[in-house]
């Protein structure tokens, strides 16, 4: 049985994007940032999500696909599941900062105008539960939600990616199936303390397994719809219409230019199940940016995209350093104010921090990669090392 | 070095401080868009007597022994009578801390047989973001309870939550939110958007919503303030001032 050849060469579109992703959902998940307005969720359906999921799982293809091909299914399953323990063990470690900053918070601050908002602490009277379900992946915290889906996507990746590798089109059908069967009977899994998983795996998976697919050859076979002007002409006015129904939420007085029946049709925009607006608007961003940045676009290796492809090499660090920034910074701008000019420092130094970091992280294996006694590790630095 | 430390507190938003104190509870218009029509308002106002329901959780409540008169919707009560000096206003307030958009419709039925109100204020929104009740339920629970109070004879406001900085970064009101604004339109009743004016009552300056306090002082100003805010939303929608019958001179 013919099997999917892994692609050798290196993308600089996937770090430098996701690099981009990375800063976008930072800065969105600053609360009340003047600066989130340049992110591009106020601008259309989707936002970096969509493109962090896509890009992670087309690099986790590259990297896997490679090691499933070279060393059996076993060997890359079990490398899959020693990147699922990191990412774990960041989350939770991630879950202990925001426990020190919430627990401060209910210890320091008090306010009768705001008794039922203090209510969300009630969790911190009892840590036996909160601390087992956080464990679980069942309880997460506002902006803690793209971690535990990763996990999920990346436990059940091992199977997948086999199948990928040999019918790719068979693999992509049966998450395009999983997904309308979860959209169409509401599964998702179950959180703490009621509710379900604020990302459906069931439902995101569609677009990690889509862009594994991209990885594994679909892309090429993507090339001619991609490349012709029906595609672009279609993508450019869905990207405009997003644009002038996003405008109607923003701008007042505009919501009564919207017509009643689209808006019974398109409502709600569904981030939860991944809506398939929202799908479709990733779908159209992605089209026009392969079509006018091709892979081997000059301005790629230009020493100001520097700065977002290293954050985008090592993303799970650059991740879990934003998420970790976005708290810091509120908690700066509620300490220290929250006027536009804060916002725009906090913003500021999270970026420049987030790519000190990134540098640093490339110094550093750079430095242990020179050094002869150690063997390179096999899947380092491939797409940016890191799926 | 002074002026550097200047430069610095004025990029940290400290000169909000220094922002002059208005007095009022200024908003700007586009924060209180009063498109749509309150029908059963005017009806009621026709006759002389205006009964409204305030129905929410406990960011509709205020503590202590001067709590239930100093919260928004006495607040509201006291103005509107001082506006429509000929009508006969009652606020009653049914507000629960805890309470989620689902529990209390489930009380709509009782509240319009025995308040009998003409219009009811629905605040919800910030107990469902910290429950996280899914967001498709919420809005489901929202476009039945309005149909329901509707379908009982009342005009319906919803009011969303409360601007909380504090607890930004813990409870995503949103998406929640947003689900208000759209079923709001949807229906055609009125947004008592809070959250923004809340928001920009903190911009400039009139309010520090940051700061902790022992005290309900804050808490009853803002209150006193929303209240005569979503009495403005009121009047402005129905077109009062003139439905009113006027006073013989």
């Amino acid at each position: 049985m013919a099997v999917t050849a892994v692609p050798n060469q290196r993308d600089l579109r996937l770090d430098l994007f996701r690099g981009l992703a990375l800063w976008l959902i930072f800065l969105d998940h600053i609360p009340s940032n003047i600066v989130a307005w340049l992110t591009i969720r106020n601008y259309g359906f989707s936002d970096a999500t969509e493109i962090f999921i896509f890009i992670s799982g087309y690099t986790a293809a590259f990297v896997y696909g490679k090691a499933m091909l070279e060393r059996g299914p076993l060997i890359a399953g079990a490398r899959i599941l020693r990147r699922v323990w990191q990412i774990y063990v960041a989350h939770i470690f991630l879950f202990a900062i925001y426990m020190a900053e919430i627990s401060y918070v209910a210890a320091s601050f008090e306010n009768p105008l705001y008794a039922e908002e203090m209510n969300v602490l009630d969790f911190l009277k009892q840590p036996d539960v909160t601390i087992v379900q956080a464990l679980l992946l069942k309880f997460k915290p506002v902006n803690m939600d793209v971690l535990p889906l990763y996990i999920v996507l990346l436990i059940l990746f091992p199977p997948i990616l086999w199948l990928l590798l040999r019918k790719p089109l068979l693999a992509l059908g049966a998450a395009v199936a999983i997904y309308a069967v979860a959209w169409e009977f509401g599964w998702n899994l179950p959180a703490y303390p009621s509710g379900v998983w604020y990302f459906n795996p069931l439902s995101w998976q569609l677009l990690f397994v889509f862009g594994a697919w991209c990885a594994l050859g679909g892309a090429e076979k993507l090339g001619p719809v991609l490349r012709s002007r029906a595609t672009a002409i279609a993508a450019g006015v869905y990207l405009a219409f997003a644009f002038a129904v996003t405008m109607t939420w923003y701008v007042p007085g505009l919501s009564q230019y919207m017509p009643v029946w689209l808006e019974e049709h398109i409502y709600p925009i569904d981030k939860t199940n991944l809506d398939v607006l929202r799908f479709a608007h990733f779908l159209a961003l992605a089209a026009l940016t392969v079509r006018y940045i091709p892979q081997d676009w000059p301005y790629l290796t230009l020493r100001a995209l520097r700065p977002a492809i290293l954050c985008g090499q090592h993303s799970l660090e650059i991740f879990c350093l934003g998420v970790f920034l976005a708290f810091a910074g509120h908690f700066v701008m509620v300490e220290l104010g929250s006027g536009i000019g804060s916002q725009v420092l906090v913003s500021a130094v999270g970026v420049l921090a987030m790519v000190a970091t990134a540098y640093l992280i490339s110094w550093y294996k750079g430095v242990e990669g020179r050094n002869p006694s150690r063997p390179k590790s096999p899947d380092a630095d491939l797409a940016g090392g890191e799926a | 070095m002074k002026m550097i430390a200047a430069a610095i507190l004025i990029l940290l938003g400290v000169n909000s401080a220094l922002a002059q104190d208005p007095k009022t509870c200024a908003i700007p218009s586009y924060l209180l868009l009063a498109d749509n029509e309150l029908k059963k308002v005017v009806a009621a106002v026709k006759v002389g007597r205006l009964n409204i329901a305030v129905v929410g959780s406990g960011s509709s409540l205020l503590t202590g022994a001067d709590g239930p008169r100093s919260a928004y919707p006495a607040r509201l009560e006291s103005t509107l009578t001082r506006r429509l000096p000929r009508i006969a206003v009652k606020v009653v307030s049914i507000a629960k801390s805890r309470e989620t958009a689902d529990t209390m419709a489930k009380e709509f039925e009782q509240i319009l047989a025995e308040v009998k109100p003409d219009l009811v204020v629905w605040q919800t929104g910030t107990v469902d973001a910290i429950r996280g009740v899914p967001l498709d339920e919420f809005q489901g629970v929202l476009e039945e309870g309005v149909e329901r109070l509707q379908a009982g004879g009342a005009d319906v406001i919803l009011m969303n939550q409360q601007y909380s900085p504090r607890t930004e970064s813990m409870i995503a009101i949103g998406p929640y939110a947003d689900a208000m604004r759209v079923v709001a339109q949807h229906y055609g009743v009125p947004l008592f958007d809070r959250l923004s004016i809340m928001r920009h009552w903190s911009e400039v300056g009139q309010f520090d919503l940051h700061a902790a306090s022992k005290t309900n002082v804050l808490a009853q100003r803002v209150h006193d303030c929303l209240g005569r805010a979503i009495a403005s939303l009121i009047v402005e929608s129905a077109h009062l001032e003139m439905a009113a019958p006027k006073p013989t001179q």
